[in-house]
């Protein structure tokens, strides 16, 4: 094992976390090179200034301030929240929604040509009205029945009348 | 005693199941280490307060699509991580002293001030301590981000390298690099604080 591989491992072995096969091994290579043991020492050493930095405590309020912030949370309503929650992108699409249909009915009415039937549209029309009529028509003028009936001979009218 | 009885992942799925009791469990727990990471992250207490509170906000919003696919605290350390390195990127930090407050912990979790390990702490031996203690938080600070963040997590949350990993997004054999490189640097940059001498490379 040489000096490069030691180091990977020197802080793993340094905090105990080293497996024992690995621990061998860098044990058998501090024993054999002074610089890396010298390092060893050091860290060792470091550690030791490292916990005399003081543990930074939250402030008394800490608490307090969470739950304040923890209350101005939104309430959730479940599945349906959504409708109820505020939403920018469906508060944006329904105003746009109400300006277009407010502008669309400000705008000026286009005088449109009032649908004038023809007149032989509208005598087909007024055909199809008296159509039991025609139908009536229709069958007693080609009733054969009465076509054989003896025609009268127009009474002469007296003369002086 | 109740936080301890359930785990990080089950009060979560109870918080999910609204249960707000389980929300200040994790709160609790969870406050001081992430305004500690975040104040070294960022720089600034005021800074670390503001995101720490952010993290809480992030993990409530996100209660009903929580799925415990990873470990609680990787997921809320991922968030805080997340949070620090965009804080800095947009310059929400103010680059100040920090007015640190010279407290530790003692285990039932009270604020306590910093006792001076000789017993008998002179005004000398408290500056003394206060500038040994800037001189240390400026070089973890002066570490390029990913490197501190590992620091951080790897020297002062005590996390193991996968949690690591997943937290910056690398693999194990880069995060060891890492944390290898960030600890050279500091080795180097408070030799001054050692006992003995260092040697350079």
């Amino acid at each position: 094992m040489d000096c490069k591989a030691v180091e990977k491992d020197s802080i793993a072995y340094l905090d105990g976390r080293a497996g024992p096969s690995r621990r061998r091994e860098i044990e058998a290579h501090l024993a054999g090179c002074g610089a890396c043991r010298e390092r060893a020492r050091q860290l060792r050493e470091l550690w030791g200034i490292l916990d005399e930095s003081p543990v930074l405590l939250p402030s008394p309020g800490f608490d307090a301030a969470v739950r304040s912030r923890i209350a101005q949370e939104p309430h959730r309503w479940g599945a349906w929240g959504w409708l109820a929650a505020p939403s920018p992108r469906l508060a944006i699409g329904v105003t746009a929604l109400v300006v277009f249909s407010i502008w669309l009915s400000s705008l000026p009415r286009v005088a449109q040509p009032s649908p004038r039937v023809s007149s032989a549209v509208e005598a087909e029309f007024s055909m199809i009205a008296d159509l039991p009529v025609l139908e009536d028509y229709d069958v007693l003028s080609s009733f054969e029945a009465l076509s054989e009936l003896p025609v009268q001979p127009a009474v002469k009218q007296p003369p002086g009348m | 005693m109740e936080a301890m009885a359930r785990s990080d992942v089950q009060l979560m799925l109870d918080v999910k199941a609204g249960d707000g009791a389980s929300f200040e469990l994790l709160l609790r727990k969870y406050r001081t280490p992430l305004v500690h990471y975040l104040g070294r992250m960022v720089g600034d207490s005021a800074t670390a307060e503001d995101l720490a509170q952010e993290v809480f906000l992030r993990i409530y919003r996100a209660r009903s699509q929580y799925a415990p696919s990873a470990k609680f605290t990787t997921w809320i350390f991922r968030i805080a991580t997340n949070l620090a390195l965009n804080a800095r990127r947009v310059g929400r930090y103010r680059q100040l002293e920090i007015p640190i407050q010279q407290v530790s912990q003692s285990e039932e979790g009270d604020p306590r001030v910093l006792e001076i390990p000789d017993g008998q702490p002179g005004a000398e031996q408290r500056l003394i301590a206060r500038d040994r203690a800037a001189l240390i938080r400026r070089a973890v600070e002066e570490l390029p981000e990913k490197q501190r963040a590992a620091v951080l997590l790897h020297k002062y949350e005590e996390m193991d390298y996968g949690q690591i990993a997943a937290i910056l997004n690398c693999s194990e054999s880069a995060l060891k690099s890492l944390l290898f490189r960030a600890y050279e640097t500091l080795r180097i940059k408070l030799a001054p604080l050692a006992g003995g001498g260092v040697e350079q490379g």
